[in-house]
């Protein structure tokens, strides 16, 4: 059976709430997770049917509730852990890069660390420099973190539930202008997702759409937006073809390197931070299996090396639109045709 | 901790109100002996390689070392009440508490050698000492040990098991905000958590007046509702009757505790430390109150113990930690593929 669904946050709520059903290991800890949803929607209905026992509202203190999943992990337990915007990962980091992400290597894989971490990242509705940031390149830099980026209702519910059955560290960043929640814009599409449970394997990205002229590499908000950009295209009779990165790490080279070679030319569009970021790294991957197909240098946009500014029109200049995608893709079908 | 030297008729009265047996005081001095032994013995091997130029990387064993001599009694006097399902997160300086916990000193010391048949195959290291079946964790960063213990202490009230956890820290990991915060949380879920503060005075260098606002952390336990003790690090009886009520009380369902216990370490920070931050002449005072001599002399006079059984117990120590470094010198490095493998499950 499936049903219309809007956006992301009721797909990780009905994913939580379908494995806690029949898991007692899994609680779920936060700021506002329960009344609230994590803000955002994550753990929406999971109080109302679980109760305080196993849904928690923590004092905010990122770093002693990180401790706790640690060591409830160490012990058999699986916390989903929120990190209400991802911007708050300072107060709370060391748990999680020096110890969640390493606790299993370090132990000599004596001690899994089955935590799953829900944070919301972006911006585009005015929140500014320290509530607007997207930041996964920063976990994805840390070994030991799996990096899970749902750019749809339907993945979101199966990756969720795949985190969930993942002994390992999982961090979840939903984007807000995916999550459907009445007081955000909305850039998703609404989408039939089934109530059954089902899982997506980590590792696997999605074409979106096929094209022949240019291939366009994003994850979350940025998938859609290159959508668009996609049909702008395709009304000047260029082709794209776009890929859904879902996960970050584990990464699929592959189907980016076959893409590659297929088209011979590739834009990176990011919402994170340009320099040391994903666009860098996707682009190392890229060309290391597919330079002799490339027709031009890769392109890449990315927020320029600044924070995300409040004024809208200067937010607007620095979180990748539309129609600069547009515009990307237009220089870089002009550039260098090399045969 | 000075205070003036007990009577025999104050001694019998401390022992028989605390339940204590000569079985115990004899087990807990024989395992203060071994972490003693344990930690000259590591110090002696450290230095191979070492002198006349101090390498960090010369030598069998690799890295910082921060070893706790003199901190004896504080470990042993928990350790002894707990049980193999109870949790330990500890520190930087580990040694002590991990050999309290029942962890085996030979798996120990192959991990401090960073040797394949060590705690985690060579991967953690002397601050990073891990044992699953002893429950047992611990981490280089400080103030981190607080809420990780709080997380285990949550999960076995979440499941109604009957198990405690114990944080260990220095009196400069109290300056933490995850102390602060812990205390906040331990009290609210109401915990089986006890809070062990070694306060040896120093926090690297930094002189425990010059960084400490508020010097007893009792005090600063007491604001957050949570029962708490000052006792004398340096005396096992003092840390062995605190502790027996702080864990019997986390463990029957009544929430968390914390123990200040005032002790010192006779060895500096980190080997290789120069020690400017205090002179001879106070480390020279503090050796007055060591606490296995001190532990030693209690028993004699209760009539516990003679001098042969003392020296036969610290033998039989000794001979432990000789196999058990032993073992760890003659054991494997591990296989340089290994590095590559174990980030994910």
């Amino acid at each position: 059976m499936t049903r219309t669904m809007k956006g992301i946050a009721f797909a990780i709520a009905e994913a939580i709430d379908q494995e806690m059903a029949e898991r007692p290991d899994i609680v779920v800890l936060g700021e506002d997770v329960t009344y609230w949803g994590a803000v955002f929607g994550f753990t929406l209905g999971l109080y109302q049917k679980y109760g305080r026992d196993r849904v928690i509202d923590t004092p905010i203190t990122e770093q002693t509730f990180f401790g706790m999943a640690a060591g409830a992990a160490s012990v058999g337990m699986h916390p989903v852990v929120s990190l209400m915007f991802v911007d708050f990962l300072g107060a709370g980091f060391d748990q999680m890069y020096n110890h969640i992400a390493k606790n299993h290597y370090m132990s000599g894989g004596q001690f899994a660390m089955p935590v799953t971490i829900l944070t919301a990242i972006g911006g585009g509705y005015g929140d500014a420099a320290q509530h607007s940031q997207v930041l996964y390149g920063l976990f994805a830099h840390v070994p030991g973190f799996k990096v899970v980026v749902p750019a749809t209702a339907y993945d979101a519910k199966g990756l969720t539930i795949s985190a969930l059955r993942d002994s390992n560290p999982v961090v979840i960043f939903g984007h807000k202008l995916l999550t459907g929640l009445p007081f955000l814009p909305f850039e998703g599409q609404e989408e039939e997702v089934p109530e059954e449970r089902y899982t997506i394997e980590f590792g696997e990205a999605a074409v979106r759409r096929e094209g022949s002229d240019l291939t366009m590499i994003a994850a979350g908000l940025m998938v859609h937006r290159c959508l668009r950009a996609a049909e702008e295209l395709a009304r000047d009779g260029i082709s794209a073809e776009v890929i859904d990165l879902r996960t970050l790490v584990p990464l699929d080279s592959e189907t980016l390197v076959t893409s590659a070679r297929k088209t011979g030319r590739v834009l990176i569009v990011d919402e994170d931070y340009q320099s040391y970021g994903m666009t860098g790294e996707i682009a190392f991957r890229v060309q290391a299996g597919a330079l002799d197909a490339l027709k031009a240098p890769i392109r890449r946009l990315a927020v320029p090396d600044v924070p995300i500014p409040f004024s809208e029109p200067l937010e607007s200049a620095v979180i990748p639109s539309v129609e600069r995608i547009v515009n990307e893709a237009k220089t870089l079908l002009a550039a260098g045709a090399r045969a | 901790m000075w205070k003036p030297e007990p009577s025999l008729a104050d001694l019998r009265y401390t022992v028989e109100k605390a339940g204590l047996s000569p079985e115990t005081l004899l087990a807990a001095y024989r395992q203060m002996c071994l972490i003693r032994s344990f930690e000259e013995t590591i110090a002696d091997r450290y230095y191979i390689g070492k002198t006349p130029q101090f390498n960090m990387a010369a030598g069998p064993i690799r890295g910082e070392m921060h070893l706790a001599v003199g901190q004896e009694a504080v470990a042993v006097g928990v350790g002894m009440h707990l049980r193999e399902p109870d949790a330990v997160v500890s520190t930087h300086r580990p040694h002590h508490h991990v050999l309290a916990k029942g962890v085996p000193a030979d798996k120990l010391a192959a991990e401090i050698f960073g040797k394949v048949t060590g705690l985690c195959r060579g991967k953690g290291g002397h601050m990073h000492l891990f044992d699953a079946e002893h429950r047992f964790s611990c981490s280089g960063i400080v103030g981190a040990s607080f809420p990780q213990a709080a997380g285990a202490a949550f999960a076995f009230r979440h499941r109604g098991e009957p198990h405690v956890a114990v944080a260990f820290a220095g009196e400069g990991a109290a300056n933490h905000g995850t102390l602060a915060e812990t205390l906040n949380a331990a009290v609210l879920w109401r915990l089986p958590l006890v809070i062990v503060i070694e306060d040896n005075m120093y926090a690297d260098s930094t002189p425990k007046w010059q960084a400490l606002a508020q010097p007893h952390q009792f005090q600063r336990a007491l604001g957050f509702n949570v029962p708490s003790y000052l006792v004398d690090g340096m005396d096992l009886i003092d840390v062995w009757r605190v502790a027996k009520d702080a864990i019997e009380r986390a463990r029957a369902g009544y929430g968390p505790s914390l123990i200040e216990a005032v002790c010192y370490r006779y060895r500096g920070h980190f080997e290789g430390d120069g020690e400017e931050y205090r002179t001879r002449e106070e480390v020279e005072r503090w050796r007055q109150l060591d606490p296995i001599p001190r532990l030693a002399e209690w028993l004699k006079r209760l009539g516990w113990a003679d001098d042969t059984t003392l020296e036969r117990l610290r033998r039989e120590a000794e001979e432990e930690v000789a196999r058990a470094v032993a073992f760890a010198e003659q054991s494997p490095l591990p296989d340089p593929q290994e590095a590559l493998v174990g980030v994910f499950r």
